[in-house]
Order: C-alpha cells, then structure tokens, then sequence
C-alpha cells in the first residue's frame, strides 16, 4: 500500500454565537421567544446567585468545603435545557444551574454540600442522577444510562459532563468508546474552564481541542464557547436531536472558565495570575446574555431587579429549609441493602446502646459527656 | 434430574433468569460469539440475541460502570469479568458506585447486578490468573459476595444473586467447573444467600471452608475419619457477605474445634474474619486454638509451582490433628 494521508469520516466544529459585548451572529441565532429567553436568563441567575450564596455559608460554616461554578452557568444549562423530562441528566459537580432548572429543589443541593445523604437523593419525578465526585466515572454510568435508553427504544437520550481533567481518566476513555462502539444515545459535554484544581488544561493533554477526542472513538466532537448561551443552547439542542434519531453519541467541548475557587480548600493564587481571570471576566456568560437581550428589548434593568429581588427571596427559603433538616442518626444502616442483613442488625444494637449511654439514657452518663454527641441525638 | 458440571448449571441459571425477566443481561468479553473463554455463556446469544447477551470492548471499569447504569435505567446486568485477576479494573465502578448508589440516594436509585468472574488457581494458568482475592470485596460495604462449591448450589445462588436487589460478587472456582457434576434438579431452584450449608455433621471438630477449597476438605474428612477416627464436621459457606455467624458459632460450641480453610493468602484474609465471629462468639467453647490453613501470604506462583501452594488434604488433615491432639 502507498503512503498517503487518511481521511477520517469524522470532524470537529467549532461554534460562537453571541460575543463577549452581546452582539449576535443573526445567521446562527436560535429562535427563542422572549418568554424563553428570560427563563434562560432568570435560571443562569440563580445558579450565579446560589454559587455566591454557597460560598457566604460555607465562610459561615453552615455548609462544608464547596465547589462553586461561577462563570459556568451557560455551559451546563444550555444542554439541561435542551433535554426534556424522560430525558437523563448526569452531572458532575459543577453544574447547579443544570441540576436546579431540572427540577432539583435547591435545598437538596445545600444539604449535599452540607453533609446529608438525602442531598444525593434524586427528587421524584427528575430522572438524574446526583452530584458525582469520583471523577470522570460519571461517564461510565451515563452510558449505561443512554444504553438503557436505546434497548427500550423510547426515543430518549442521557446527557453527562466532565471536566477538562476528567477527559484524562481511564473511566472517560472507556465510556466514550464505548459510546461510539454501540452507538449510544449519549451526549458527553466537556465543560473545559482552563483548570483541573491546579492543573491547566496544556499540561492535561497535548490535544488541539477535547472535542477532538470524538473522532477516535468514532463519532463527532464540537468546540463551543461555554459562555455563549445561545451557541451552547444550539450545540447540544444538535446533538440531543441526533442521538435521538440513533445518530449516536456527540462530544461538546464547552469552553469555559472557573472564575472562582476550585473549591473554598483551594487558593488559586498560587497557581494563576489575577489577570487572567481579569480576561476571562470580561466574557461572562451572564453579562454577555444580558447585554443581547437589552438589545432585542427582551428585559431592562427593572425586570431584572425584579428578577433578582424574587431570586434571592427564593434561596433564603431554600436555606432555611435545608437547615430545618433533621437527618435521621440511624439511617445508614437502613440503607446498605434492600434488607438489612443479621450482622448490620446487631451493629445497629451496639450503635442504639453507645448512643444511649452517650445521651444519658438507661444507664448512661449525661450529654455533658459528649456534648456533641448529645445534640446529635436529642 | 440431570447431572450437570457447574460450567453447564451456571449456564442453565442464566438461561431460566435471561427467559423469565427481559430485564436480565449479559456483559462482558467474548461472552457472546465465543460463549465464554469457559464456556458459561454457551447458546445464550442464540437465544437470547446480542441486545441481551453483549460482546463487550475489553474494558473492565465499563463493564462494570455501564452496568450501574443500566441498573438505573431498570435492568438487571450480570457482568462478566474475564478473570478476577482483571477485575481490579473494575473496582473503582463498583466501590465508588455499585456498592453505595442505594444508600448515597436513599433507596432511589440502587444497582440489582451481579459480577460473575472465575477465581482460583488450579488449572495450570498464565500468570495473572490465579489469584482469590475475594477478601477485598468482602471489605466493601454494599457488596455481597458468594462463592459456590458445586453445579447444584452454583445454580441456586447465581439465580438468588441475579434477583437479588443489591449487588452481589459471584466468585466461581473456576477449578470447579468442569471438574464434577451433580445432580441438579429440573425446576429452577434457588438459595438464600448468608446462609452456609453443614454438608457433612460431625462431633470431633469443624471444617470452614468455601468454593474451590470444600473439595480437600471433603477428601480430608474421608482420610481423617478412616485414618484416625476424626469425625469432623463441614461447613461451606457459600457467601462470605453475609457471613452465617450462627452456623459457624453453633457448630463450634458443639466440636469445640475448629480449622478454617481457603486458597486466598492468610493476612487480613477471610479465616480472620470467621475466627473473630469465632472468639466474639464461642470463645468458652474452644478446646484448642483455631487453626487455618491459607495461601501463604505471596504472590500466586507460576503454575508448575502452584499445587504445592494451594490447601490440599495433607495440609487440613495436618491441621485437623493438631487442633484435635491439643
Ligand atoms: C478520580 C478522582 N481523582 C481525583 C479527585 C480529586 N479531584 C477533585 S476535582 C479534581 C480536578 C478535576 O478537574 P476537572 O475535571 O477539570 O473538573 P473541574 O474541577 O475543573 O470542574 C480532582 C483532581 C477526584 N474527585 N476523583
Ligand atoms: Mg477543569
């Protein structure tokens, strides 16, 4: 055979909808009612709105170590907005904005970070799955999911997230392979914002792009501007569509920034320049998506002050109904299995009787003790 | 009744499960086209057809992983991992998520799977495929894990595993599947898993064992009964998670003696656990220290060693009469 150059069936596009300064490229603008729009708006709002909040209560120590994602509200609601219920959504942890316009109640996600197990419980009626904090292995039971989807042959599809770090573990690797090896129903959306903790994203692939991955495993990838709502909206409404038709799996690399912390452990001056922050704060997603729609005359200021106003009424409630939560000291054990087995029962004796005698039941010694402990149980 | 060797009952578990419940599937390497590099998925593609017998990408974390997954989405996968010495691949999947998606969620999303993978030495394999590492499951929360000795129980329990609703690591003695057959009866049977079986009663001291390893014990307890006037009494059983405490503990405080036995190495090893549950338990009752006979605490040796490395009746019969003349 003589020495020439392969054509690869598949590609990469890239795709840029709205600037930085909230002027549209009206060729690929998406028809999108006001109503919409503002939907759209409001919901980036809030999740910008409930980060910032987040981290006030973690500084308060009213939640533990949180990992906000402010400056990516567009590249996980664009796909999530997309999807309608049937639908999948599997998330990572950086997409509340994703997580609260599919109908998690925000509560829930406050008592996740704030340590309760019911947090990760995926309300009635909402087909996703929870915050997923192993890395990248998300991936392996999202395309499980979307096979799910296939054998049923119900027409739905499952949209999952990473982080551009999470494109180097083995678990990416495996699902997107086999995602295009059984042509899956399966999205995969890259949010790419610069920073794996404090590793940049050139240090976490010699790749031009991640979208580029796609090719490899036999399918198409897309370069989208993470903070362009309207190019994410488009993207992903693209590859929902197809992966519903049996067009199989997509990757959308959404290309973003993590403009605050990785999390409130981590102090990201000592790995980046303020300035770059700078530059990326001035393609704000939400800034840029408000700009266009004072232009179209979609919203001015006093709608949006209205919106604000009903936004910050609205997670006040939700944080006082997460602290309301009382979680129940002896749920563990009625969890582990469907049944719980003899050896859990008389762990769950031993359990009863040492918080017994630490709360100054039967025999016990007073809450003085273990004051604590006394709380926890009282 | 037929008689089957505990390749063929595996095989007819999967069948009866695959014909009752369209949500039952088979993923794994070569298990379609091919049947299985032992065969245990014989005809289950033909019949079954390759949207429910799946001839997977070698790769074990997706195995494992989209199997949660489908879980989710209301199917019941049996996972096949090739060799257990492979599934170390897969362990990230079923720790982080396999294991704790029940209680993480509150019971909303739980994960009915079942990983099958042959263990064990004993058939003169390549390196890497003769390990029992089946203590290393046992350790997770969430995770049940069981280990057949014969084509009868293989039957019944992979059957209780696949219907179970939790996961269940389904170690099979890969040395066992072709090596016996039993009776096993027509109608689709099943067993409790956590329950051991006494499968052979005795007055003089117990024998503890499971999978690959009931088979020198057995032999053992014939030699020490001919030889020596031993009567000893057996104990396989069959899941390590649950453990049966109360068979082991009821058994014990009768003989008063006791020697346990597997092929996995001796440190933090499953014989640590069944002596704990032992002392906790019976303590009083014990005439003698309790013995194990275990791999040595190193790698699995090459196959031309590996016979002298395994529990064999010379070395139960040794241990048995030490524990007996003490
Ligand atoms: C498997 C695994 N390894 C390590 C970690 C610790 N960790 C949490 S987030 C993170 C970086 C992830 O980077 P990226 O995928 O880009 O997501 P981002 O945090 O930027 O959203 C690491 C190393 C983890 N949670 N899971
Ligand atoms: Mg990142």
């Amino acid at each position: 055979m003589p020495r020439g150059k392969i054509e690869l069936e598949n590609y990469v596009e890239s795709l840029s909808i709205l600037d930085a300064e909230g002027n549209v490229d009206s060729s690929l603008e998406p028809k999108l009612e006001p109503q919409e729009l503002r939907k759209i708006l409001r919901a980036m709002l809030l999740a910008r709105r409930y980060d910032e909040r987040m981290l006030k209560l973690q500084r308060q120590g009213r939640i533990g170590t949180y990992g906000p994602a402010l400056g990516q509200e567009a590249a996980s609601l664009g796909p999530a907005y997309v999807l309608s219920k049937n639908d999948w959504l599997v998330p990572s942890f950086r997409e509340p904005a994703a997580m609260l316009y599919r109908g998690w109640p925000m509560e829930r996600l406050i008592l996740w970070w704030g340590g309760n197990e019911i947090g990760a419980r995926t309300p009635d009626g909402v087909r996703d799955t929870p915050i997923c904090v192993p890395v990248a292995s998300q991936c392996l039971y999202g395309a499980g999911i979307a096979w799910g989807c296939k054998l049923r042959h119900d027409g739905t599809v499952a949209v999952c997230f990473v982080g551009d770090g999470g494109t180097s573990e083995g678990d990416f690797h495996e699902a997107m392979n086999v995602a295009g090896a059984f042509n899956l129903p399966l999205v995969c959306i890259i949010q790419n914002n610069q920073w794996a903790i404090s590793l940049p994203r050139k240090k976490q692939s010699a790749a031009t792009t991640l979208a580029q991955k796609a090719i490899s495993y036999g399918f198409n990838g897309m370069q989208v501007d993470g903070n362009d709502i309207l190019a994410m909206i488009t993207a992903a409404g693209e590859a929902v569509d197809r992966a519903r038709r049996g067009g199989g799996p997509t990757i959308i690399e959404a290309v973003t920034y993590r403009l605050g912390v990785h999390t409130t452990a981590d102090d990201p001056k000592k790995y980046r320049t303020e300035e770059e922050v700078e530059q990326w704060k001035c393609r704000d997603p939400l800034s840029r998506f408000y700009k266009y729609l004072k232009k179209r005359g979609v919203l001015d200021d006093k709608a949006r002050d209205v919106m604000e106003e009903e936004i910050g009424a609205e997670i006040t409630a939700a944080v006082e109904n997460a602290e309301k939560y009382e979680p129940d000291i002896l749920e563990p054990f009625h969890h582990c299995f469907e049944t719980m087995p003899n050896y859990l029962e008389a762990q769950l004796g031993e359990f009863r009787a040492y918080l017994d005698a630490a709360s100054g039941g039967e025999g016990g010694a007073s809450g003085q003790d273990n004051p604590a402990l006394y709380r926890q149980v009282h | 009744m037929a008689q089957l060797t505990m390749a063929k009952a595996l095989n007819l578990a999967m069948r009866e499960a695959m014909a009752e419940d369209p949500t039952v599937l088979i993923l794994g390497q070569d298990v379609g086209q091919d049947e299985g590099v032992f065969r245990i998925t014989e005809g289950l593609l033909k019949e079954f057809g390759p949207d429910r017998v799946v001839d997977f990408p070698v790769a074990e974390s997706a195995i494992a992983g989209v199997s949660v997954g489908l879980c989710m989405a209301g199917f019941k996968p049996i996972a096949e991992m090739q060799f257990s010495g492979f599934g170390y691949h897969a362990f990230h999947q079923i720790e982080n998520h396999a294991s704790r998606f029940r209680n993480r969620t509150r019971g909303r999303f739980t994960c009915p799977m079942v990983v099958r993978m042959p263990y064990g030495a004993g058939i003169r394999a390549i390196e890497h495929h003769s390990e029992s590492r089946e203590a290393i499951w046992a350790h997770l929360p969430g995770l049940k894990v069981v280990i057949p000795s014969g084509p009868r129980n293989a039957r019944a329990l992979l059957r209780a595993s696949i219907f179970d609703p939790d996961p269940v690591m389904f170690y099979e003695p890969k040395a066992c599947y072709r090596a016996f057959k039993e009776e096993v009866p027509e109608q689709p049977e099943t067993m409790e898993i956590g329950k051991a079986q006494v499968v052979r009663a005795g007055s003089d001291v117990t024998i503890i064992s499971y999978g690959a390893s009931m088979r020198p014990v057995l032999e053992a307890a014939d030699e020490l009964m001919e030889e020596y006037q031993i009567d000893a009494e057996l104990i396989d059983l069959l899941s390590l998670v649950p453990l049966d405490t109360e068979a082991i503990t009821a058994s014990v405080k009768k003989t008063g003696r006791c020697v346990v036995v597997h092929e996995a190495p001796r440190n933090c090893g499953p014989a640590a656990e069944i002596i704990a549950r032992i002392v906790e338990n019976a303590l009083m009752y014990l005439e003698a220290p309790v013995q194990r006979v275990t791999g040595y605490d190193l790698v699995m040796p090459f196959f031309n060693l590996e016979r002298a490395y395994l529990p064999d009746s010379t070395k139960v019969i040794t241990a048995v009469k030490e524990v007996v003349n003490f």
